[in-house]
C-alpha cells in the first residue's frame, strides 16, 4: 500500500528506521527482528520517501547477517554504530538522529534481545523533544508536516491520530508483514560504520539476569452443560472490567487518576 | 522471419532474370536442360549462401548468452550418435512419427548432399542421380505422412508456418526428383518438347526454389526447419553432456540442478533477461520443434494453470531474438476464466527483463511458479530441451534478486533459514514422533551400515506413520541403522526449487559437514526428494553418498531373504511413480518388485513409469499455489480411479499428502513401507541363518547395536 507523502517545501521526506538484531524464538538464531522489519516495510511503502536504516549495537558476524536481512528488503545501506554489548544505545541514537534530522523515525515496539523493555523510543523522544506514537498500524498521509496515522488498539480497533512531525513511532505486529528479504540486495547492501563512544549502562551492569521460568497456567474451569457456552468461554477474550475512560481532563487530573490506579494495583506503595 | 519473404522474392526475381536470358522462342529439349543446368546451381548456391548468412546471424543470437564450458569438437563428434541413438530413443516412443522422421529427414539430408553434388557442382553421374532419386522418393513418402498428420492435427501441434511444412517438404522432394530425371536419362520422350516445355522447366525451377527456400534458407532464418539446424548443434553442445549414452553404455541420466557460484559476486543470481542464459541454453530453446509433447504431459497445463512448456520455450526464443509473441501459433499459456492468455500482448528483448516488475514483458511470474519440476516435459522432449533448468534459473532471479517468491514461499524460506525445516518447527522436535522407538542416533554410535534419512516428513503426522512402518521393516530385517535425529536438516530441495540457491547451499553444506562426522555405507530415505538431492545434487558441493530409496532397499532385503511377507488379501492396487524417484532417478522397478513380493499384482495406470503424471507436490508448487481450473492431485486420483484400483501405493511423502488431500477419493493411499510392514511375517527362529538368506555384502555390525 504505497502512501502518497507530500512533504514540507517539496523537499524529500526522510524517514529513519531504527533496526535491531532479532532472535528467533525457537532456535535463537540472529535474524531481522519482526517488529523492526515491519517498521522498515512501513517506511518502504511510503512513496518518494528517503529511507535510512540505523542500528546501534554489537558488531559481530551473526549480527551482520541479521542486518543484511533488512538490506535484502531493498534498502541500499544501514548505518551501524558500534556499541559495547552493555552500552546504553540511547545517547548514540540521539546523537545520530539529531544529526540526520529525519522527519519521522520508525522502530519496532521492543527489541527481541537484550533488555527488550521497549523504552528506547520513549527515551529518544524525551531527549530529542519529539512526539512519540506507539503501535502504528498504518500511515495514511503526511501533509504539511502533519502525519495522519492509524494506531492499533487491542482487539483490532484502530484510532486515527494526527501527529506533528518530527515524531518517533513504534510498530508492532498489527502493521503489515515485512516483505521477503532477497539474497542479492542483502549481499550488495552496504553497512556503513559510524563511531560513537559507548556509554555503559551502569544500572544494567548491576542486574542479575537469568532465564525466565515457565510458570504454570491457571486452567479455566468452565462449568456449563451446553456446547455453546463452552465455546463462548473458550473463545472469550479477557474482559477489561473496571476501567474508566477519561477524556477532556487536564494533565493533572489524568496524572492523579493514573497515580490512584497504580496505588490500587499495588504497583506504587 | 521477416527477411524471408523478401529473400524469397529475390530468389524468384533471379529466376525470372535467368528465364529472360533464356530463349523466348520455342525451346528444345536441350535448351530446357541447359536452362535447368544453369538455373539449378544458381538456385542452390544462392540458397546455401543465404543459409550461411542466416546461420551466422542465428549464432550471434545464441552468443548473446553467457559462456558455458563445452568441448566443441568432442560435442560435434558425439552429435551423430546423440541424434541417432538418444534422440531417436525419445522420438521412437511414437513409432509412426519416428518412421516418418527417418524417411523425411534421412531422405532430405541425403537428397541435399547429392543435389549439391549433382545439380550444384554438375557431377551428372547416373549412380549419384539414382541415389538422389531414391533419397527424394524417401523424403516424399515421409512428407506424405507429415501431411497426413497435419490433416487433422492434435491440439498440441503448432499451426501457422508449421502447416505449410509438409507442402514445402513435398515441393523439395518432388522438385528434386523431377529435375534429376534427365540426369539418369529417365525422361519420357517428348515431355520437354513443344512450346510448353520451358514453362514446365520454369515451374520445376520454381518448385525447387520453394523447396530450397524452406529447407535451406528457412532453416537458418527462423522457419520451421530451424529445428534441424539448431537441434543438431544443440545436441552437440548440450550443457548436460552426461545425459547422452556413450558407446561404453551408461549415461543417460542427468537430473540434478546446476549450482550457482555464490562466491562470484559479479555473476548474475539466476536469469533476469534472456541474455543471462548460457549460450547453449539459448541454442536449446531455438531447437524446439513445437511438437507439443511437453504440453501434452505437463500437469500444470492440464490443470489449467498458466504454464505451457512449449509456449514458454517459444517465449524464450522471442526474447532471444527480440519482438512479441504474436507469431506464435500453438496453444497459449492457460488462463483462469478464459481459454488462454491472449497471444501478442507479451514482448521482450535479449537484454530486457523476462518477468516485468510491473505490467507485462515476456513471461508472467505465475507461469514460472506453476511448474512442479516433475520433468515430464524434459523426459518427453525429442529435442532434449531442459525446461526445468530454465524455469529454476528464472525463479532464482525472482527469489534471490527480487524477493518475490509468491504466496507462502517467503514464509517457507524464512523458516528454512531460521529453523532448518519448511514448517518452522523446533528442530529439536524432529524425533518426537519416535519417542517410544529408541532410535539409535549417529551421534552416539558414529558408525553404522544404514543411515536412515528421515526428511521433513518427520514433522508430518501422515508421514510419521510411514516412518514408523519403515522402521518396523528395518528392524524385522535386522538392519544396522541409525538416524541423525536433531542434527538432520531439510535437504534443501524446496529451497532450491523455489529458486533460493543461497539457502539450499547453506543447508547442503551444513548437512554435508554433519554427514562427514560419521561413517555409514549408505543412506536410505523414504523421501525421493531427499534421495535426489542427497544423491544427485550434493556431489557438486562435495558430498558423495550412496543413497537408496526405501523401496529399493526393501526390495534388496527381500531378495536377500531377510523379509517374509504374508500374501496380499486386499483389493486391486495401482502404483503411482513419484517424479523424483522415477524420472529423476530411473527407479521404476524396485517399488513394483516390492509390491510383487507382497503378492500384489499392480494394475498400471495409463500414465505410469516414465510417463507418470505428477501428484502436484513437487517444486514447491503446493507452496506457491498458483490457481488453475482444477487441482493436479484430483486429476491423478482420477487416473487411479480409471485403473480400477481401490488402493494406490506411493513412495513419497509429498505424493501421499497430495493424493490424501483429494476429496471423495476413490482409492486409499498407502506408502510401500506401510504395505510391507502390515504384511510382515515373523521369520521362524531356525530360518534366521539358513534358507535363501545370503550374507549381506555389508559388514554386519547389527549385533553390536542393541535397539
Amino acid at each position: 500500500m504505497p502512501r502518497n507523502v507530500k512533504s514540507l517545501n517539496g523537499a524529500g521526506f526522510s524517514v529513519s528506521v531504527l533496526v535491531s538484531v532479532g532472535r528467533h524464538p525457537l532456535t535463537a538464531r540472529a535474524r531481522r527482528a519482526d517488529h523492526d522489519a515491519r517498521a522498515v516495510e512501513m517506511a518502504l511503502s511510503l512513496n518518494d520517501a528517503s529511507v535510512q536504516l540505523i542500528h546501534a549495537g554489537d558488531n559481530d558476524t551473526a549480527s551482520e547477517e541479521a542486518l543484511r536481512g533488512y538490506l535484502g528488503m531493498g534498502v541500499s545501506g544501514v548505518k551501524r554504530i558500534e556499541q559495547a554489548s552493555n552500552a546504553d544505545v540511547v545517547p548514540a541514537l540521539t546523537n545520530i538522529l539529531r544529526f540526520a534530522a529525519p522527519q519521522l523515525v520508525l522502530t519496532g515496539t521492543r527489541a527481541e534481545t537484550g533488555e527488550g523493555s521497549g523504552l528506547v523510543p520513549y527515551l529518544l523522544a524525551e531527549s530529542l523533544g519529539w512526539t512519540v506514537v506507539s503501535g502504528l498500524a498504518e500511515i495514511e498521509s503526511i501533509e504539511q508536516g502533519v502525519a495522519t496515522v492509524l494506531q492499533a488498539l487491542p482487539r483490532g480497533k484502530r484510532r486515527r491520530l494526527q501527529v506533528r512531525l518530527p515524531a518517533i513511532a513504534t510498530v508492532d505486529s498489527s502493521a503489515p508483514a515485512a516483505r521477503q528479504s532477497a539474497f542479492g540486495p542483502a549481499r550488495r547492501g552496504e553497512l556503513t560504520d559510524c563511531a560513537y563512544a559507548s556509554v555503559i549502562d551502569e544500572l544494567q551492569t548491576q542486574w542479575h539476569i537469568q532465564p525466565a521460568r515457565k510458570r504454570p497456567k491457571r486452567l479455566k474451569i468452565v462449568k456449563s452443560a451446553s456446547a455453546r457456552d463452552r465455546f463462548k468461554a473458550a473463545a472469550a477474550k479477557a474482559d477489561s472490567g473496571g476501567g474508566q475512560l477519561l477524556s477532556d481532563v487536564t494533565p493533572e487530573q489524568g496524572a492523579e487518576a493514573i497515580f490512584t490506579l497504580l496505588k490500587e494495583e499495588g504497583v506504587l506503595r | 522471419m521477416d527477411g524471408k519473404c523478401s529473400a524469397q522474392g529475390w530468389v524468384y526475381s533471379a529466376l525470372a532474370e535467368v528465364c529472360r536470358r533464356g530463349p523466348a522462342a520455342k525451346a528444345t529439349r536441350d535448351e530446357v536442360s541447359t536452362m535447368l543446368n544453369t538455373l539449378l546451381p544458381i538456385l542452390i548456391f544462392t540458397a546455401l549462401a543465404l543459409a550461411a548468412i542466416g546461420a551466422v546471424r542465428r549464432m550471434r543470437l545464441w552468443r548473446q548468452g553467457r559462456p558455458s564450458p563445452v568441448n566443441l569438437l568432442k560435442g560435434l563428434a558425439a552429435m551423430p550418435r546423440r541424434y541417432l541413438v538418444d534422440l531417436h530413443h525419445v522420438v521412437g516412443r511414437d513409432k509412426m512419427i519416428s518412421n516418418t522422421h527417418v524417411a523425411t529427414a534421412g531422405g532430405f539430408v541425403a537428397a541435399a548432399v547429392l543435389m549439391i553434388l549433382v545439380h550444384g557442382l554438375g557431377i551428372a553421374n547416373p549412380l549419384l542421380g539414382g541415389l538422389l532419386l531414391l533419397a527424394s522418393t524417401s523424403m516424399f513418402v515421409g512428407s506424405l505422412f507429415v501431411a497426413r498428420r497435419r490433416l487433422n492435427p492434435p491440439a498440441r501441434l503448432s499451426k501457422g508456418p508449421w502447416m505449410r511444412l509438409p507442402k514445402s517438404l513435398m515441393a523439395f522432394s518432388l522438385g528434386v526428383f523431377l529435375v534429376t530425371l534427365p540426369t539418369v536419362g529417365l525422361l519420357p520422350d517428348g515431355l520437354l518438347e513443344g512450346s510448353g516445355s520451358w514453362l514446365l522447366a520454369l515451374v520445376l525451377a520454381g518448385v525447387v526454389a520453394w523447396g530450397l527456400g524452406e529447407m535451406f534458407f528457412g532453416m537458418t532464418w527462423g522457419g520451421p526447419m530451424k529445428h534441424a539446424f539448431a537441434g543438431a548443434l544443440h545436441l552437440a553442445f548440450h550443457r548436460r553432456a552426461e545425459r547422452f549414452s556413450t558407446k561404453k553404455g551408461g549415461g543417460g541420466r542427468s537430473t540434478g540442478l546446476k549450482a550457482l557460484n555464490l562466491n562470484d559476486e559479479a555473476a548474475p543470481l539466476g536469469v533476469e533477461k534472456p541474455a543471462d542464459f548460457t549460450w547453449n541454453q539459448l541454442l536449446g530453446f531455438d531447437a524446439c520443434v513445437q511438437c507439443g509433447r511437453c504440453e501434452a504431459v505437463c500437469p500444470a497445463f492440464a490443470a489449467g494453470q498458466p504454464l505451457n512448456p512449449k509456449k514458454l520455450i517459444q517465449d524464450m526464443v522471442v526474447g532471444m531474438a527480440g519482438g512479441s509473441d504474436a507469431g506464435y501459433a500453438g496453444s497459449p499459456h492457460p488462463s483462469q476464466g478464459i481459454g488462454g492468455k491472449p497471444v501478442g500482448e507479451h514482448a521482450g528483448s535479449p537484454h530486457g527483463p523476462i518477468v516485468a516488475l510491473e505490467g507485462k514483458t515476456l513471461v508472467d511470474a505465475d507461469t514460472l511458479w506453476s511448474c512442479t519440476t516433475c520433468r515430464a516435459c524434459v523426459e518427453e522432449c525429442p529435442m532434449m530441451i531442459e525446461h526445468v533448468d530454465a524455469i529454476v534459473d528464472m525463479r532464482r532471479h525472482l527469489t534471490l534478486e527480487r524477493g518475490k517468491t509468491p504466496n507462502k514461499g517467503a514464509e517457507v524460506l524464512d523458516n528454512l533459514i531460521a529453523t532448518d525445516n519448511p514448517g518452522g518447527f523446533d528442530p529439536g522436535s524432529r524425533l518426537n514422533w519416535a519417542a517410544d522407538l529408541n532410535l539409535p542416533l549417529m551421534a552416539d554410535i558414529k558408525q553404522v551400515d544404514v543411515l536412515l534419512w528421515l526428511g521433513d516428513g518427520a514433522f508430518d503426522m501422515r508421514n510419521q506413520r510411514t516412518l514408523r512402518a519403515l522402521i518396523k521393516v528395518l528392524r524385522a530385517a535386522e538392519v544396522d541403522f541409525a538416524v541423525l535425529g536433531a542434527e538432520e536438516r531439510d535437504s534443501g530441495d524446496v529451497a532450491r526449487r523455489l529458486g533460493d540457491e543461497a539457502t539450499f547451499q547453506s543447508l547442503a553444506k551444513r548437512n554435508i559437514a554433519t554427514l562427514a562426522q560419521y561413517r555409514f555405507l549408505q543412506i536410505v530415505t523414504c523421501d525421493p526428494h531427499s534421495f535426489h538431492v542427497l544423491g544427485n545434487e550434493y556431489g557438486e558441493l562435495g558430498g558423495h553418498y550412496e543413497v537408496r530409496h526405501h523401496s529399493t532397499f526393501i526390495a534388496e532385503l527381500y531378495d536377500a531373504g531377510r523379509l517374509t511377507f504374508a500374501p496380499w488379501k486386499g483389493g486391486r492396487v495401482t502404483y503411482h511413480d513419484p517424479c523424483y524417484l522415477g524420472r529423476y532417478n530411473g527407479e521404476y522397478e524396485a517399488p513394483r518388485n516390492v509390491l510383487k513380493a507382497l503378492g500384489i499384482e499392480v494394475k498400471e495406470m495409463e500414465r505410469s513409469g516414465s510417463r507418470s503424471r505428477c501428484c502436484g507436490g513437487g517444486g514447491g508448487a503446493p507452496i506457491t499455489d498458483i490457481p488453475g481450473k482444477q487441482r493436479i492431485p484430483d486429476m491423478r486420483m482420477n487416473d487411479i480411479k480409471e485403473s480400477g484400483a481401490e488402493l494406490v501405493a506411493v513412495g513419497c511423502p509429498q505424493c501421499a499428502a497430495m493424493l490424501e488431500g483429494v476429496v471423495d477419493a476413490s482409492a486409499e493411499v498407502r506408502d510401500i513401507a506401510e504395505l510391507a510392514a502390515d504384511a510382515l511375517v515373523e521369520r521362524p527362529a531356525g530360518d534366521a541363518s539358513g534358507g535363501s538368506r545370503r550374507p549381506a555384502a555389508t559388514t554386519m555390525t547389527a549385533e553390536e547395536v542393541i535397539v
